[in-house]
């Protein structure tokens, strides 16, 4: 398996509070993972650690490696900025920053300077827009506030300003449960379009979008991870009890 | 909205049913108390109605011998002679408030952004009550330290600083040799009000969530860059309420600024000037030389004055505060 995150002896503590226990999984290059398990199990910190948003919360410790193409994202000479341009966050809530809809999208694009002119800019706003789905709802309102979208849309738009700096993976936290089923599907759709081009790992709690997205599945349970493998044989024939329970909604 | 208002605002008795027992009692006790409460809220509106009213009273008859032109924009102060001008006392205020805003605002702002978006959850914790603190030193003490430290500091330090260095500037011109005067009661203020520019500012940072902060740094902004191209934008109008709200502070503050500042009626140029401020002049003659005519009237008209700005100041700033609490996020 082609790996873009690797991830060692992953123990990460709120507080006193283990949320994590020796977490060892790999992250497959170009495929759409998909993390599940109950709640309280540590998806979303799990989740965290690969953008080193953990650390954004006070009191927390985090020991072991997660590697990102073969580069441990904690060594002291990583610069965080670039580990959050190279891995994305799509929230559980859509988050459109107070500006318009076109500078929502040109906004990280401006940090890291990453065209040459406006020209330029205002193509890439239009070329991420139209990967998320979203240009032709509004391209003759660039300039409205984004807050002025459904929420379904703002969705879309943080997709487009997400994949705007260029990240080679993308996180996803529920990212379609404060959505309608429309909007969720409509998400889902971009998320496997995409999967060529990005890696995707989403948290979910729907077994049936699980299916839907998942080439590969992380189980866990209580901080730990029971089970991960190609979704085939972790749906098909989970090797844990517990993972077999989980899937038959027994939890 | 207004089918949902009839909706809960039928009234089971108009429909036929016999209400609960209890529910008579408890909503006629709901009732009284919200009545009790509206009042006790409305008190205070009143009371500076009244203050008012009985301020423009009493300050009529200098309102109704000479125009109000004449009056705040009179350059000469003598009771003696019948002359109240009040622009030596207003243009003083106006020197020590700006001096004193000037001094206290910008490391305001940044011991916010410090406190709100960098400090530790415990830093955070621990400043809240020592701000309060601070807040809470009697304006006597500020003003006994001034005379102590800050007089002697402008005379010893800042003068020469200001002689050797800044003399070309006519604002920092150095024009007489004690140490009292603006830039002193400016000093003193700024500490003064600091603490409540720095809290109510920090509060306006918070209203600011999480989310928008965590989404600048997905895209891999740094703290600074989401500080200013996020937060900042946002708080803006807060800030300036606060700083508003540090000015009427300031604007109406007496007795510290009265122990450093000269009190001499002169119209200050420098801030090494001294002046007389509105409140000083009231706090220090009121009660004084009351049979010259028009004297009492005259004083209670710069009450009027400070109160009329005051009230001014503090409406502004409370309604771009509450503004800013109410904002629509998502
Ligand atoms: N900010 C925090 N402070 C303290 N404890 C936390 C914090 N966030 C999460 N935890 C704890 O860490 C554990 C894992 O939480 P996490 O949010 O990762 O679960 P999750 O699997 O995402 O759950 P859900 O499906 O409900 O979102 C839980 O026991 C939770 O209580
Ligand atoms: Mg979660």
């Amino acid at each position: 398996m082609d790996a873009h995150i690797q991830v060692k002896n992953l123990d990460a503590y709120y507080n006193k509070q283990q949320a994590l226990k020796n977490v060892n999984i790999e992250i497959p290059k170009n495929q759409i993972t998909v993390i599940m398990g109950p709640s309280g199990c540590g998806k979303t910190t799990l989740l965290k650690t690969f953008n080193r948003f953990f650390e954004l919360t006070e009191n927390t410790k985090l020991t072991g490696e997660v590697l990102v193409d073969g580069q441990n994202i904690y060594d002291k000479d990583v610069d965080v900025t670039e580990v959050r341009k190279v891995v994305g966050l799509l929230a559980q809530r859509p988050s459109p920053l107070p500006m318009s809809i076109y500078d929502n999208v040109v906004y990280g694009m401006h940090l890291h300077k990453m065209k040459k002119d406006r020209k330029e800019y205002k193509e890439a706003v239009r070329h991420y827009l139209e990967i998320a789905g979203l240009y032709e709802e509004v391209k003759k309102r660039m300039h409205d506030p984004a807050t002025s979208l459904s929420i379904g849309q703002q969705q879309r738009l943080c997709l487009a300003r997400g994949l705007a700096v260029e990240p080679e993976i993308i996180l996803g936290d529920e990212p379609t449960s404060a959505l309608d089923p429309i909007s969720s599907q409509n998400i889902e759709a971009r998320l496997l379009e995409l999967k060529q081009q990005y890696t995707t790992v989403i948290v979910t709690h729907t077994l049936r979008q699980a299916k839907r997205l998942a080439d590969y599945v992380i189980y866990m349970y209580l901080g730990e991870v029971i089970e991960s493998g190609p979704a085939k044989e972790v749906f098909g024939n989970p090797k844990h009890e517990r993972t077999k329970q989980y899937l038959e909604g027994l939890f | 909205m207004s089918e949902s208002t009839s909706i809960f605002s039928s009234n089971p008795k108009t429909e036929g049913r016999s209400p609960r027992p209890s529910a008579a009692p408890r909503t006629r006790r709901d009732q009284a108390a919200r009545r009790l409460f509206f009042i006790m809220t409305l008190l205070p509106i009143i009371l500076i109605g009244i203050v008012a009213f009985a301020l423009l009273v009493r300050a009529w008859p200098i309102l109704s011998v000479y125009p109000l032109s004449d009056l705040l924009g009179g350059t000469v102060w003598k009771p003696n002679d019948g002359i109240f001008g009040f622009q030596p006392f207003i243009i003083g205020t106006i020197w020590v408030t700006i001096v004193g805003l000037l001094l206290a605002v910008p490391p305001c702002i940044l011991v916010s952004i410090y406190l709100a978006e960098y400090a530790h959850a415990r830093t955070r914790t621990l400043a809240k009550p020592v701000l309060d603190l601070l807040a809470a030193i009697p304006p006597v003490v500020y003003g006994v330290w001034g005379l102590l430290a800050i007089v002697p500091f402008v005379d010893d330090v800042a003068a020469p600083f200001a002689e050797r260095w800044l003399g070309f500037i006519p604002i920092f011109e150095v024009t007489q040799p004690t140490g009292f005067g603006i830039l002193a009661g400016g000093i003193v203020l700024a500490v003064m009000i600091a603490p409540l520019i720095v809290s109510v500012t920090f509060e306006v940072f918070l209203t600011v969530p999480h989310d928008l902060r965590h989404a600048s740094l997905a895209m891999g902004a740094t703290k600074w860059q989401t500080i200013r191209n996020i937060v900042l934008p946002q708080v803006l109008p807060g800030i300036i309420a606060a700083v508003v709200l540090g000015a009427s502070r300031a604007f109406g503050e007496t007795i510290a600024v009265l122990m450093v500042v000269g009190n001499v009626a002169n119209i200050p140029t420098s801030v090494f000037d001294t002046a007389y401020p509105l409140p000083a002049l009231i706090a220090n003659n009121y009660g004084e030389m009351m049979s010259i005519p028009l004297y009492d009237a005259a004083l209670l008209g710069a009450a009027l004055v400070l109160l009329v700005v005051i009230l001014i100041f503090n409406i502004l700033s409370t309604l771009v505060l509450r503004r800013v609490a109410r904002r629509k996020w998502a």
